[in-house]
């Protein structure tokens, strides 16, 4: 795995020096590290120029952009209205359960990350819950939990 | 009951005879102010919500002298309640890139971008092949028009244009104040175009088969179709393509489950109307105008639940920027509590409503704005249920 600041760099160069290119460099740092660290922060702020606060600034308003320390696999449940209607409190619950911890924190192993979204857009196969990048429809308490099972299992 | 619903099939339509590509070949053939003609002609309004005339948002960006200027899809779409996009995104994109594509012809723009919402990343692999197929396409027609796409990071105000293109400057992102307008200065200060996904859509579509047919459907006020995203209390939800300008009670005959109390028009930020509205709600500019969210609710479930859930979504949605908005949204929701906790008379939600008013004249930008029509449909019409 590259340095963080290796990362910055190679991210910057790959979306350019402007100030355009700050989201997608914030978003490349966060696939990786799955969080942005303060170092991460200050690199991109030498990077492109720019000064630390309003990096931060930025990366602080986008739920996607975090700055405190995440899991692995982050996963989100989506907790609108109609996923709310259709029982995204049973599949919170039964996760929360699981994996011993609660909505906002990460498990000691550092695998998982339990979070809320607001409405995913699927709101006609609630409830719903994301997974990385990765979308999760109709689910049942008892799928959700094969689900992370899976993602337990698996090395990466 | 008799129902006159009519459902359309011309976003999904799989036609052989007709690919995205031939439409735009044909098309570029025609001159900018044919197509902006045809556009006009069609009616068709933007599908994102608040509805501005297409034809004449690419005819003012036209005007606008300078040389660089921009293409953008809004796909950032975070509207609880609505999922049409993602859906037409997954299907047909190449119909967005043949739309903008036009659009660039018409306005003189050489670069296009879709500003996709984070929770929409999974769709980016097909997505970008696709895409890589279409520009490769343009490339050997010696068209000078690249589309990309930028990832939005989980931010609702985002889907706000002013907002979007913030973001895609790197910026936190913040609704600016207008004027200017987007057609004179948007993305980076330059004169730019930004449409919904299913409007860029529907403009391949009236390229394709003319202003003619699709002026037919709908109504004088409302022309065209639509796509409704249906969700909530109904046995049949998903995505469907109607005529635009249908009255409340034939949608809910189609899609309800024979206990519906209220339908959420709009999505979070629309309005919601109690059943004895039904009859004389007319879906459409003159009635109530959708980005295409229709939420169910049956008689088990509890408004104020309801309620409290698009507040809590409004006040975590806030950009923060201005007053009205920032604490209004918060004090709505604080209100609400209260009275129901019984620590606020029930008279107090009339002063809440007046807060609403408020933050109609006085917030930024649409979110802001709009917080009181959920707030006040759900207060007028199901008091009881948020008082006891
Ligand atoms: S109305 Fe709300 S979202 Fe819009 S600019 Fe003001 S604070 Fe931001
Ligand atoms: S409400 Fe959960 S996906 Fe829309």
């Amino acid at each position: 795995m590259l340095t963080t600041e290796a990362l910055v760099k190679e991210l910057v160069e790959k979306n350019g020096r402007t100030r355009n290119s700050l989201m997608p460099v914030l978003q490349g740092i966060v696939q990786q590290e799955h969080f942005l660290s303060e170092e991460a922060l200050l690199c991109v702020a030498r990077e492109l120029d720019l000064a630390a606060a309003d990096v931060y600034g930025t990366a602080s308003f986008y739920t996607f952009l975090d700055t405190v320390p995440r899991g692995k696999n982050i996963i989100r449940v989506c907790k609108t209205i109609t996923c709310h209607m259709k029982g995204k409190d049973e599949i919170i619950n039964t996760l929360s359960n699981a994996l011993k911890i609660k909505v906002g924190e990460t498990t000691h192993d550092k695998k998982f990350t339990l979070l809320t979204a607001n409405c995913l857009g699927w709101c006609h196969k609630g409830p719903v819950m994301l997974i990385n990048d990765e979308v999760y429809p109709e689910l049942t308490p008892q799928k959700a939990l094969e689900i992370v099972e899976e993602y337990a299992k698996s090395t990466h | 009951m008799e129902n006159n619903l009519k459902k359309v099939d011309i976003i999904f339509e799989v036609d052989d005879k007709c690919t995205p590509l031939e439409v735009l070949d044909k098309t570029l053939k025609r001159s900018a102010d044919d197509i902006i003609l045809d556009l006009i002609d069609s009616g068709l309004k933007g599908r994102g919500g608040a509805g501005f005339p297409t034809g004449l948002k690419w005819k003012f960006t036209r005007n606008e002298s300078g040389d660089v200027k921009y293409v953008i899809c809004n796909a950032d779409e975070g509207e609880p309640g609505t999922f049409k996009d993602r859906e037409i995104l997954d299907r047909v994109p190449e119909k967005i890139f043949a739309g903008m594509t036009i659009c660039g012809y018409v306005i003189g723009a050489k670069e296009g971008y879709i500003y996709l919402r984070g929770e929409y990343n999974f769709l980016l692999k097909n997505l970008l092949k696709k895409l890589e197929d279409f520009n490769n396409a343009l490339k050997k027609r010696n068209i000078d028009f690249r589309i990309y796409f930028k990832s939005g990071s989980g931010a609702y105000v985002c889907g706000e244009e002013s907002a979007l293109f913030e973001s895609m400057e790197g910026k936190r992102g913040e609704p600016r104040n207008k004027p200017p307008y987007p057609t004179v200065a948007g993305y980076n200060s330059k004169p730019t175009v930004i449409n919904n996904v299913e409007t860029l859509v529907y403009t391949t579509m009236i390229c394709h088969m003319g202003p003619e047919k699709f002026k037919a459907l709908g109504t004088s006020d409302s022309r065209g179709s639509k796509v409704f995203s249906v969700s909530g209390d109904t046995p049949i939800p998903g995505i469907y393509e109607l005529e635009l300008g249908m009255p409340l009670h034939e949608f809910v005959n189609e899609f309800g489950d024979g206990d519906t109390k209220a339908v959420q028009v709009g999505g979070a930020s629309g309005h919601c109307v109690p059943r004895k509205k039904f009859n004389d709600t007319i879906i459409g500019f003159e009635g109530i105008p959708t980005g295409g969210s229709m939420m169910i609710f049956n008689s088990s479930r509890s408004m104020y639940n309801v309620l409290h859930d698009y507040l809590e979504f409004f006040t975590e949605e806030s950009c923060g920027q201005c007053t009205p908005c920032r604490v209004g949204c918060q004090q709505l929701l604080k209100g609400i509590e209260a009275v129901k906790r019984g620590e606020r008379p029930p008279a107090y939600l009339d002063d809440l409503k007046k807060l609403t008013g408020t933050m109609k004249i006085a917030a930024k930008c649409g979110l802001g704005q709009s917080v009181g029509n959920p707030f006040n449909s759900i207060i007028d019409n199901f008091r009881e249920e948020i008082i006891y």
